[in-house]
């Protein structure tokens, strides 16, 4: 059975999805992605879907439940690389992707993570911005 | 029905998952040669993976046939999705957007009217659903 491939890079886990996703392989990547997230830790979640001609509502579904997954894992989830006839054809079918992060390439989203964990660290700090114990 | 056909038409089954991925690569070969554009074509693509994916889960499998059509000055795809499932009873409601019989998002239906030229249902229970979806170049 075809899997999608999960690469860690860094504090990161990058999926790059270049095939036509069956339904059940799409369930598997979810399935994944949250083993993943525990063993290794991972902060951030970053999915390429430039190889996808279409989201439908499954692969929606799919990606916000990853997001949600990922949010309750302690993770931020972007999806990046949509094209532009996805994102018109999403909005007409009534998908938003509410909830779910996304930035135009790999290269934007991976530094929208990098300030996600920038903020994160902030937060361990006290607000005279000494260490906290 | 909006025009002649012009060529054969093409049936594939949908009897599993991987069936409802080679609908959706048939169908968008087709709507390459019908000359559709990038957005129409994605457009009516996503269309016909709802519908399939409709025909499998709700219709107990069935299949889909794709056919070239044109008339006076366009070309167009049009799919012909049909099963032998327990039909809709109630169409109002299944056409409604977040209404669902399954576990879906509610938006198969009626998102992939929204989604193609003209769309045709026609269903009643135990008859079984058939649903035509046209769209043309400009």
């Amino acid at each position: 059975m075809e899997s999608v491939p999960i690469l860690k890079i860094g504090r990161t886990l990058l999926v790059s999805i270049q095939v036509d996703l069956q339904d059940h392989t799409a369930l598997q990547l979810q399935e994944d992605l949250a083993d993943r997230i525990t063993s290794t830790g991972a902060r951030g979640v970053l999915i390429d879907i430039s190889g996808l001609e279409i989201v439908d509502s499954f692969i929606g579904r799919m990606l916000a439940s990853i997001a949600s997954i990922s949010r309750v894992l302690d993770a931020t989830t972007v999806v990046v690389g949509m094209r532009p006839a996805v994102a018109i054809t999403m909005v007409e079918l009534g998908l938003s992707l509410g909830g779910v992060r996304t930035a135009l390439d790999v290269e934007k989203g991976l530094r929208l993570l990098d300030v996600e964990e920038d903020d994160a660290e902030h937060l361990l700090l006290d607000p005279d911005g000494t260490e906290a114990e | 029905m909006s025009g002649p056909q012009v060529g054969d038409p093409e049936a594939v089954p949908i009897a599993v998952d991987a069936d409802v991925v080679r609908v959706r690569q048939a169908v968008r070969a087709l709507a390459q040669t019908a000359r559709l554009s990038l957005v129409d074509q994605t457009k009516f693509v996503t269309a016909a993976s709802e519908l399939a994916r409709n025909t499998l889960v709700y219709g107990g499998g069935g299949e889909a046939v794709l056919t070239l059509v044109s008339d006076a000055r366009r070309t167009g795809v049009r799919v012909r999705f049909s099963d032998d499932g327990p039909g809709i009873a109630d169409l109002d409601l299944a056409m409604t957007d977040g209404y669902t019989s399954g576990n879906g998002l509610g938006l198969g239906l009626s998102g992939a009217r929204r989604l193609v030229e003209t769309f045709t249902i026609d269903t009643a229970p135990g008859a079984g659903t058939r649903i035509e979806i046209t769209s043309w170049s400009r």
